[in-house]
């Protein structure tokens, strides 16, 4: 060590602020310590499951956790909603019809039972019983009304994602696992698929199976499987050239493993959120359908149907309107930003 | 180029022939004729008509005669409307159709761009949470329900802007605000997460490294970067508003396709239903090749050339 | 020393993350001469990017910060400039260029455009003008037809051209200082030949000074005067190339020595890799940051962080083994021998 001699860095006024009294330290510290192997291959942060991290980003995300709070509350209305009074959906009774909404102790937020003219038609009708929502020209209570309505929306919209979901998942991972050929036959199929407008198919399909719960329910899956289709065929191509996928292959992995130990987990993420976008997308194309006349029958209630109803007697009385219309958007906002909120808990890297 | 082009096209036709069978057997599966429902009518009278259609053809006849008037751009006739002729009623009515749609799709594009352009330089603040829950909201309430209220609240209780009809110019807002609601909101989004992609590129680095001033490098790498890929987004867009017509027409009673559309259906003029329903798919799919074709002369990394090599 | 031009003096750059400031670079100082090479070597983490794109200031202002230190670009602080008078330096005093060539062009320009661009900004100059520069600095850097390559997109250029083209963009303008961040790490071994050659040469030519980042001691060994070895956020040893590789001090910088092929030797002697893996920025406290590595450890490494010791020719160390209390154990001597064996 001769000719190093230690003096200062030239740096010295900046650096003196965090520097310690060299020479305090006690000589007896320069000896050799044992080198610890573990600590130097010690990993900075503890690892946490992909599920639980995606968990923890979604929790963090205000939105998402308002949206599945707003969904969990109407999907409970939907259910109990019905039977929370005496009345049924079905039910007529022409003396009380259009009978504006009143709630005992809310009439500042306008359930006061007046009607556009500002009549209390309670009073001039001296009706004792309150309907929360109203009536509409047959005297069905709004109420439940409403909410058999969201049930019966949910219902399609539901059975309509899962179809997608079944078909999709499995034309996809045949499509895109299989390759070669079969990917390219199915492929074209799905090229023309895409090329109709899917409306006009939906439209169409209802025409010839007369309106009804199923028939709404088969008319979109009919088209809307290919977007799920498309999602998992995407994901599993991707998949299969990453390494990971060759090297499970090259250590004599069976397809069926591989499938459900390597594809199936990580095309999950990208199914979900596909999942989630299109339950709004159900919900949307049922009320259109109601909407131009070619949803349910009467008495049977949807939120479209109950949208078109009011819509042609909105200038009188908008209530009818506004409570479907309220429902209809909020579950639309809720189903969206939860997908948003999954979709970024997912893949970050997707995030848009 | 040629060689891919004219595959485009050849698929395109496939396509189409495809659509057009399949709404024709579509067609022939409905319960009934056009002329069940007026009941006055005798049985020689219905023979007449049915002859006079072409509907005591064998269905194979019928599908020939079909394809072979399609492809002279004959739609056949209403069944409905004595005399008139699909391609004539389809002509009378795309102009208003066109009108709102076109205006919606720049009301549309003009505050979407700004909302997303706005929400992406300044990322994650107030201005950015406003313009992302305004495009949630366009995205989420349907175009009909947000009409309605429109015409509600703007039309009938403020009356500034005409209910409905189609009487002059102003007459046309309504209906054009509706159908713009959804694509603005489609546009934003998109531009927002182009836009932020975008920001996050080395080459963006290289921008300011080069010593160009902050808004050089926006408007000249970030923006113009970001707007090519939305040239992408008129297929989807085009479809929405497609959609949308056929509802905000009914609710503002615009003398469109979409109206003529809606009124078929309720009353089961089916060549009438078939000849939208294709003029529809036609022309979706040629906005998707347009957009295709759009989108290969401003991003210069795509070229067709490589596919005839 | 009046031929410094660029001085970086203890900088500390910290990023702000979910979890508290996280710093990447502590205390980094070193000078740049006019006309010189220097090398800064360390492994990815070491902070040796975020050092270059500092000097820059090319962070996100957003999630970074300067927390303490200072950069003097010819007697003048960067960080106390204003951010128009910063702008105005970049790409015509101070130039970049990156590691991913197939990246760091925009890919909708013509590469003629992206030239041209820097060039308007700085200089007043015609459009032609601009263009005959672009033109000149294609041929400069060695584009066959540069004419005709002018009005071509970065996807028709293959890597190894495209960071030609990003060389002609940095030096279009004349800069005092190039900072090239792993320049060559994303090209093929025979264009990164080239490229070096490229930029030695026009080194030679426009007397630009370069602060090379790598990890690659083969590109260090070919280019550079000076050498800077950089872990966990530090300059753990500095010195004129010689220095670094034939009479390295720091048990890292033998650590990276041992650990490279070298072409004279037995090849039948294994490389000797270095154990462990490198720090955790976030639980890095006192102390020397390769303790927990260092074969030669001892108990004053983990407690205290030792500062340079430098040598009459600027040959710097940070390591307690130079302190002259350390007894004159075997360990010492046996390091000296073995960096002096390995060479």
């Amino acid at each position: 060590m001769t000719g190093n001699t230690p003096h200062l860095p030239p740096h010295q006024d900046l650096q003196a602020q965090n520097q310690y009294a060299y020479d305090e330290i006690p000589s007896d510290l320069f000896v050799k310590a044992p080198l610890d192997q573990r600590k130097s291959e010690e990993i900075g942060t503890p690892s946490v499951s992909f599920w639980k991290e995606a968990f923890q980003r979604l929790v963090k995300n205000k939105g998402a956790m308002i949206s599945l709070i707003m969904l969990v509350l109407l999907i409970a209305l939907a259910l109990i909603g019905p039977s929370m009074n005496e009345f049924s959906y079905r039910e007529q009774n022409l003396v009380h019809s259009n009978m504006p909404p009143k709630v005992q102790g809310m009439e500042w937020l306008g359930f006061n039972g007046q009607d556009s003219q500002g009549v209390d038609q309670y009073a001039e009708r001296d009706v004792q019983i309150n309907y929360w929502f109203g009536t509409d020209e047959f005297g069905r209570d709004l109420w439940t009304r409403v909410w058999k309505g969201t049930q019966i929306s949910l219902f399609i919209a539901l059975v309509a994602a899962f179809l997608d979901l079944v078909i999709g998942v499995i034309y996809g991972g045949i499509s895109s696992f299989y390759g070669g050929r079969i990917d390219n036959v199915m492929q074209r199929i799905i090229e023309i698929l895409m090329g109709i407008p899917n409306l006009i198919v939906i439209i169409l399909f209802i025409l010839v199976l007369e309106p009804g719960i199923t028939s709404i329910i088969l008319a979109m899956v009919i088209t809307g499987w290919v977007g799920m289709a498309r999602v998992v065929r995407g994901q599993v191509l991707q998949l299969k050239g990453q390494e990971f996928v060759l090297a499970s292959r090259t250590l004599g992995a069976s397809n069926p493993r591989l499938i459900s130990k390597h594809l199936l987990p990580n095309v999950m993420g990208p199914i979900i959120v596909t999942v989630m976008f299109t339950i709004p997308t159900a919900i949307f194309f049922e009320a259109f359908l109601s909407f131009i006349g070619l949803g349910l029958q009467a008495p049977l209630a949807s939120l479209g149907v109950l949208i078109e109803d009011g819509y042609k007697s909105m200038r009188y009385f908008p209530y009818k309107l506004i409570f479907p219309a309220l429902v209809i958007s909020i579950i639309m906002i809720s189903f969206n930003l939860l997908g948003d909120g999954l979709r970024d808990a997912l893949d970050p890297k997707m995030r848009k | 180029m040629k060689r891919y082009l004219l595959q485009r096209i050849g698929f395109m036709l496939i396509t189409l022939f495809i659509i057009v069978t399949a709404t024709f057997f579509l067609m022939q599966l409905l319960p009934g004729t056009p002329f069940t429902n007026p009941e006055k009518l005798t049985e020689s009278q219905l023979a007449i008509l049915n002859a006079k259609y072409g509907l005591d053809q064998p269905v194979a006849i019928q599908y020939i005669q079909y394809i072979g008037n399609l492809v002279q751009g004959d739609l056949g006739y209403s069944f409905q409307h004595e005399g008139r002729t699909v391609t004539s009623m389809i002509s009378d009515r795309i102009g208003p159709s066109a009108f709102i749609g076109l205006q919606a799709l720049v009301i549309g594009a003009i505050i979407g761009l700004v909302l997303g352009i706005v929400s992406a330089l300044r990322h994650n603040s107030i201005l950015d949470y406003g313009s992302v829950t305004l495009a949630v909201l366009g995205m989420s309430i349907p175009s009909f329900v947000f009409a309605a209220l429109l015409q509600y609240y703007v039309g009938v209780k403020l009356e500034w802007l005409p209910v409905a009809l189609w009487e002059g110019y102003s007459s046309t807002l309504l209906p054009s605000i509706a159908l713009s609601v959804t694509v603005t909101a489609t546009v934003a989004r998109f531009i927002r997460s182009e836009m932020l992609e975008v920001i996050g590129q080395d080459y963006i680095i290289t921008a300011r490294a080069k010593g160009l001033k902050e808004n050089q490098v926006i408007v000249k790498h970030v923006i113009r970067n970001a707007l090519i890929p939305v040239v992408t987004m008129l297929g989807p867009l085009a479809v929405s508003i497609m959609t949308g017509t056929l509802v905000i027409e009914k609710i503002f009673a615009v003398p469109g396709l979409g109206e003529q559309f809606t009124l078929s259906i309720l009353v089961l003029d089916y060549s009438v239903i078939m000849g939208i329903t294709i003029f529809y798919s036609a022309l979706f799919i040629l906005v998707v090749f347009v957009v295709d074709i759009i989108y290969s002369f401003l991003d210069p990394r795509i070229n067709y050339k490589g596919e005839s090599a | 020393m009046s031929n410094t031009i660029l001085t970086v003096d203890n900088l500390h750059v910290a990023f702000k993350t979910q979890t508290g400031k996280l710093t990447a670079v502590r205390g980094v100082s070193f000078d740049l001469k006019k006309g010189e090479t220097l090398a800064i070597v360390g492994e990815s983490g070491s902070g040796k990017s975020v050092t270059a794109k500092s000097i820059m200031q090319l962070l996100p202002t957003a999630t970074t910060e300067v927390t303490k230190g200072d950069i003097v670009y010819n007697g003048e602080s960067l960080l106390k400039m204003t951010k128009r008078q910063v702008t105005n330096l970049r790409g015509s005093e101070i130039s970049m260029v990156f590691q991913d060539p197939m990246t760091s062009l925009n890919p909708t320009m013509k590469v003629g455009k992206q030239i041209m661009e820097g060039v308007q900004r700085h200089e007043q100059v015609t459009k032609a003008q601009a263009r005959e520069r672009a033109l000149d600095m294609l041929k400069l850097v060695g584009i066959p037809q540069a004419e005709n390559r002018l009005d071509n997109y970065p996807h028709q250029f293959s890597g190894g051209m495209r960071q030609r083209v990003v060389i002609a963009l940095a030096l279009a303008c004349n800069p005092k200082v190039l900072i090239a961040d792993e320049p060559t790490t994303a090209l093929d071994v025979t264009i990164q030949a080239q490229i070096l050659d490229l930029m030695k040469d026009l080194q030679k030519k426009t007397d630009t000074a370069i602060i090379l980042i790598t990890h690659d001691l083969g590109v260090v060994a070919n280019m550079a005067d000076r050498v800077a070895v950089m872990y966990g956020g530090k300059i753990v040893e500095q010195g004129t190339l010689d220095e670094i590789f034939y009479n390295p001090q720091h048990p890292y910088t033998l650590g990276l020595l041992q650990s490279m092929p070298k072409l004279n030797e037995d090849r039948s002697q294994p490389l000797l890799p270095i154990a462990g893996s490198p720090p955790n920025l976030a639980t890095l406290g006192e102390g020397c940051a390769f303790a927990a590595r260092c074969p030669h450890t001892m108990t004053v490494c983990h407690t205290y962080t030792p500062r340079d010791t430098v040598s009459e020719t600027g040959h710097s160390v940070a390591c307690w083994l130079q302190d002259p209390r350390i007894a004159p154990s075997e360990e010492a001597a046996e390091l000296v021998e073995t960096g002096n064996s390995s060479l």
